[in-house]
């Protein structure tokens, strides 16, 4: 193991490092811990300048209960769900397949494919917001959910090819042999061999997606305007704009816009982190 | 032995004959049709139609008018296209900061006291937050009159600095919020990849008497390449695609100076400027094309060890 394990060294050795790991990770927190802080501060300490003294009382419930009854915050929220829900189960159906495709047949031209979802997928956005702003506006799906959604599916799943093609590839191949020597319909060897092995994979995209989803900025500014249809990350924006200057409520605002992915990689933070080094460091 | 817990399927037998017999091309062609379909309609073919539409004056509602390279010729001499080229350069050199910040950390993190699975997830928490969030939280960090890094150089006795207002540091500001989430994910990359660093080569590199930074150097960075590969391809990704921050914490400001092509090519095409798509669709040709001798490294290191596999 490397670096050398603590229990090895000398013990005040062991008892710098017992005190270095919460103060550095309070340091590389700070910025968030101040805004968490700030969110539980009422607003009187704003306008006389009490930034960082202690909070002249307790405004955590107060500040909170603005954002989710005096706002379009819940209705910002509900359209992230409504966006990254269909996002994620689109992605996992489609990939899974085309992961099956190019993980498990041999033909030609194999590589070149699966090579053009990958490139697809780093390719930056830029380069695709003309025309898909375009064909969103002539399919009369301009600032809906189902464009965003649309969109969001048919990227992603370039992303979740790579990382499905690539755990099928690591699938233990006489499995899918025994099954053809049986005569077993390929549909059904996708379905009943292969789809019950993939769940830790499916699990994993899953949550890669919902987050890169839910935490997306720039096509919710490309494909959507106002509150109907737009995202919480868009909305806070104009959360923003509501409350200028009121910093505990923008405070309360963003923190709330990024709890859903913090929740969510805390509940599947194994399937995350395999996701995450998509499979490829062990 | 795997054989006998799959489920009867011999009523399948007996379907149309010329499905049956070309059922190996026919069965990945179906699975892959939905995928490819999606991918090629909003992905492939949209890229292929920015380079067209590059060659057009349009603003996004009357007829394009053809005018050949013009869009280009004006790049050449547009101020603010030099300086986004410039910035995107900046953000490429020290957005790779991320990837020794992580390992630093990572090898901090890789320990088994008590609780240390909470300290690394916790120490990736940036990562998981959108970066609207991130650069909200870092413009507060920054901001002159209450923001946290002005109180600390004014204890120092520096006086407040006014990082995103002033066009010398205003780049370099968004670039340390951006590196903040990058450090996070270069960390789990590596603190994943030194789980499977081989003990017995570590030991035995001990008993030779290599330790610190020789050892990390000679024995530890080489078990170390996939993870380094990794953190290379998502930096670089990351570093070219920062629009959100940008967006966000300055709007291309103060005087254009933190502009970068990503957001430059969004502001020409679809802001209060008019709606130049054409000439937005050709920053976005410049962007793409960089971008591209990396894509070309990358597919083509894959290459190598797809040749090397099965």
């Amino acid at each position: 193991m490397f670096p050398r394990p603590i229990e090895q060294t000398s013990r005040p050795w062991q008892l710098t490092y017992q005190s270095l790991l919460p103060l550095a990770l309070i340091m590389w927190l700070l910025p968030l811990l101040a805004v968490a802080f700030f969110s539980i501060k009422p607003d009187v300490d704003f306008t006389t300048g009490n930034y960082w003294g202690w909070p002249s009382a307790f405004a955590g419930f107060e500040n909170y209960g603005k954002v989710f009854f005096q706002s379009d915050m819940p209705r910002y929220l509900l359209n992230s769900v409504l966006i990254t829900v269909p996002t994620v189960i689109g992605c996992v159906v489609l990939s899974s397949m085309t992961g099956f495709a190019l993980g498990i047949y041999k033909f030609r031209g194999n590589l070149w494919i699966f090579f053009l979802f990958v490139a697809g997928n780093f390719v930056p956005f830029q380069i695709l917001m003309v025309p898909v702003r375009d064909l969103t506006l002539d399919m009369g799906l301009y600032n809906t959910k189902l464009g965003l959604v649309l969109f969001h599916v048919a990227f992603q799943t370039g992303f979740c090819t790579l990382f499905m093609r690539n755990f099928i590839r690591a699938l233990p191949y006489e499995l899918i042999e025994a099954a053809r020597v049986e005569g077993v319909a390929e549909w059904r060897i996708f379905w009943y061999v292969v789809i019950p092995l993939m769940k830790p994979a499916m699990a994993a995209a899953a949550v890669l997606v919902f987050t890169f989803v839910w935490n997306d900025y720039f096509w919710a500014v490309v494909l959507t305007q106002g509150a109907e249809s737009q995202p919480v990350t868009a909305g806070i924006t104009s959360f923003n704009a509501q409350y200028r200057a009121a910093y505990h409520l923008m405070s309360a605002g963003s923190i709330v816009a990024a709890l859903p992915p913090v929740a969510m990689f805390f509940l599947m933070q194994r399937h995350f982190i395999a996701g995450l080094t998509l499979g490829a460091v062990k | 032995m795997t054989t006998a817990t799959l489920p009867d399927t011999h009523a399948d037998e007996g379907g149309p004959g010329w499905i049956r017999r070309n059922r190996m091309t026919l069965a990945p062609l179906m699975f892959l049709l939905p995928g490819i379909l999606f991918f090629l309609v909003y992905v492939i073919v949209p890229i292929f139609q920015s380079f067209y539409i590059s060659f057009f004056r349009w603003d996004g509602l009357g007829e394009p008018s053809y005018i050949g390279l013009a869009n280009y010729q004006e790049l050449a001499s547009d101020p603010a296209f030099e300086v986004s080229l410039w910035n995107n350069l900046k953000w490429l050199i020290l957005y790779l900061l991320a990837i020794p910040g992580g390992l630093f950390i990572a090898l901090f993190l890789n320990q088994t006291v008590t609780g240390i699975r909470l300290y690394k997830s916790l120490f990736f928490f940036p990562f998981v937050i959108s970066q609207v969030v991130v650069g909200l939280v870092f413009g507060w960090f920054y901001a002159p009159s209450f923001g946290l890094l002005s109180q600390v150089t004014e204890w120092m006795g520096l006086g407040t600095v006014n990082v995103l207002g002033d066009p010398r540091y205003a780049t370099y500001g968004i670039i340390g919020a951006g590196l903040w989430p990058q450090v996070s994910y270069c960390m789990i990359i590596y603190l994943t990849g030194l789980n499977a660093v081989d003990p017995e080569q570590v030991e035995a590199a001990r008993l030779d008497g290599a330790k610190g930074l020789r050892m990390l150097w000679h024995v530890i960075l080489p078990q170390l390449r996939p993870a380094t590969f990794l953190a290379f391809v998502v930096t670089i990704i990351g570093a070219l695609r920062s629009f959100d921050l940008i967006s966000i914490m300055t709007n291309g400001g103060p005087f254009g100076s933190t502009r970068i092509l990503s957001f430059y090519m969004f502001e020409k095409a679809l802001s209060e400027y008019g709606f130049r798509m054409g000439y937005g669709a050709a920053i976005a040709v410049v962007l793409f094309l960089i971008m591209l001798c990396f894509i070309a490294y990358f597919l083509w290191s894959m290459y190598r060890e797809e040749k090397g596999a099965r």
